[in-house]
């Protein structure tokens, strides 16, 4: 018991103790993945051979490896690559901006929040990958619809955890800034932000896989670059092999983005439990 | 500069009404009250007796519905607003530590002075004079979680300290700890009082806490809240566990049992 010792009181305990335990816990999924991922492989082509399915249906893994690897070659997929991530980021960070600024802002005043209400849920009850021919229509078949459907998607999660999180902020902590006589810059900046900041993290999260599927839709339906444009022309020529390697590169490009806001959540809230939770 | 005649606080008829006008609560009947400078007073009463109410009015947290409230001679409220050099005279402490998760332990004692606009330098050295003071030293890069229910308490002393105010307010600080460390929190802020020479105002339910640390109790009834009656409590200081056994403490706390079980 500490806190009976006279001052100074015993020292604190080793940070190395609760430091080892961590990397134990953080290696686990490092060995448990590739294996997994593995077995998943060889039930696939277990699967393709024994069954004998065309490989228009389903090609073999080492077909898709090889048309993965000649696509990390081409300088057009690169382009396609890089169009989507363009999209997808540019999509977020208008989400970031609009959704954590809105957010802010409802979340401290009651009655405008009690006004757009039900205008920012009905934004988020219609289905808004049936608006994307229309974003097409207005914005044409370049990359600007693309962007508009990835920060329309993304919005949201991020607007309503930030207001959520500016709500949450603890009466005890708003009592020790008011004790300390804090103006509203002070309130906003040293306790509703970094207070918040966990929530808006998983906003965050959520969004930027919104946004990317919301790039790729947009793809989808319009205009002639991105991967899910990519896509649809590898499907339309019949080159299903292909196809799945641009699935693949879709994938890692999701993976990326999604561990790169858990990166962030690692430095700007490592006080938080969130910070400690894989995956 | 005040001179030491004047009482630290005074409250003059202050008065706190709750609620709506069809269903209003008096949580507090008109109060006059002096503290005097460097005296260790202790609110005791029960639930709903206004104890926390007052400490918080006195705090600036919450504005009297009348009366006049002094802070060192100096009005705390004008028009509605809580003026600024009656305010960094005082210091407050929660039953919950109420530090931030997201700063270390020294960012959290250093911030009422980077409020003010203390040099980060400045303002860590006085933390770490105010750890050293609070008995915490060795744990300036902890996060809050990482301490036990005492050291944040600590902490949270130490916070309230930072920006060295003339008067600590405490609302029932150790209500949170188990009775072991309560009692060894007791003493240390026997000491930390001792040494720093503050007047502090205190909120407990606790009779035998209240004896222990006070110069006076103040006994609050309920409903409408209101002073009942204010005891003084001659023991001399540094007092230590075993007083608690003699049978003048004993006595003192029994007035004081018979008392509350009359009022609530």
């Amino acid at each position: 018991m500490p806190d009976t010792a006279a001052p100074p009181v015993a020292a604190a305990p080793p940070a190395s103790l609760t430091r080892r335990r961590l990397t134990k816990d953080s290696a686990l999924p490092w060995i448990t993945t590739p294996i997994v991922l593995a077995a998943l492989v060889a039930v696939w082509e277990f699967y393709v051979v024994q069954f004998r399915v065309s490989p228009l249906i389903m090609p073999r893994p080492g077909a898709v490896w090889q048309a993965w690897v000649e696509m990390l070659q081409s300088p057009r997929a690169w382009h396609h690559t890089w169009m989507t991530v363009y999209a997808t980021l540019t999509g977020f960070a208008y989400a970031v901006v609009i959704g954590v600024g809105l957010g802010v802002i409802i979340a401290r005043v009651r009655w405008l929040e009690m006004t757009l209400n039900p205008f920012i849920v009905a934004t988020q009850v219609i289905p808004k990958v049936a608006l994307v021919p229309l974003f097409v229509l207005w914005f044409g078949f370049g990359i600007t619809s693309k962007v508009i459907v990835a920060a329309v998607l993304a919005f949201f999660p991020i607007l309503t955890n930030t207001a959520i999180g500016v709500k949450s902020v603890d009466e005890g902590h708003r009592d020790v800034m008011l004790s300390l006589n804090a103006t509203r810059w002070q309130v906003f900046r040293r306790l509703e932000l970094p207070s918040a900041l966990p929530f808006i993290l998983t906003g965050f999260e959520i969004g930027i896989v919104l946004a990317i599927i919301g790039a790729i839709v947009g793809e989808y339906l319009g205009g002639n670059a991105g991967l899910g444009h990519l896509l649809i022309a590898r499907l339309n020529a019949f080159e299903t092999a292909d196809m799945f390697a641009v699935l693949i590169h879709m994938s890692i490009l999701g993976f990326l983005f999604y561990f790169s806001i858990g990166a962030l959540r690692k430095i700007l809230v490592p006080w938080h439990a969130s910070a400690r939770l894989k995956v | 500069m005040a001179d030491l005649a004047q009482p630290a606080i005074a409250l003059r008829a202050i008065e706190k009404w709750y609620g709506t006008r069809d269903a209003p609560v008096h949580a507090l009947a008109p109060t006059d009250l002096e503290v005097p400078e460097r005296e260790f007073l202790v609110l005791l009463g029960p639930s709903g007796c206004g104890k926390t109410t007052m400490l918080r009015m006195i705090g600036g947290l919450i504005e009297p519905t009348a009366g006049e409230l002094l802070i060192e001679g100096r009005g705390l409220w004008k028009a509605g607003q809580r003026q600024g050099e009656a305010l960094s005279e005082l210091g407050m402490v929660f039953q919950d530590a109420n530090l931030f998760p997201w700063l270390t332990i020294e960012d959290n004692i250093a911030l009422p002075l980077e409020l003010k606009g203390w040099p980060r330098a400045r303002r860590l050295a006085r933390a770490h004079e105010l750890m050293r003071l609070t008995g915490i030293a060795g744990f300036e890069r902890r996060w809050p979680r990482e301490l036990s229910g005492g050291m944040r308490q600590r902490a949270a002393i130490a916070r309230a300290l930072s920006y060295d105010p003339r008067i600590l307010l405490m609302d029932e600080p150790f209500g949170a700890l188990d009775a072991m460390t309560r009692e060894a929190m007791n003493l240390e802020l026997q000491r930390i009082w001792m040494e720093t020479r503050k007047t502090v105002v205190l909120v407990t339910h606790s009779i035998a806490e209240a004896v222990f640390l006070a110069d006076r109790i103040v006994l609050l009834s309920p409903r409408p809240g209101r002073v009942d009656m204010i005891l003084p409590v001659p023991f001399p200081r540094p007092r230590a566990p075993d007083l608690q056994s003699t049978p003048e403490f004993q006595e003192i706390v029994r007035r004081l049992r018979r008392r509350l079980s009359e009022i609530s």
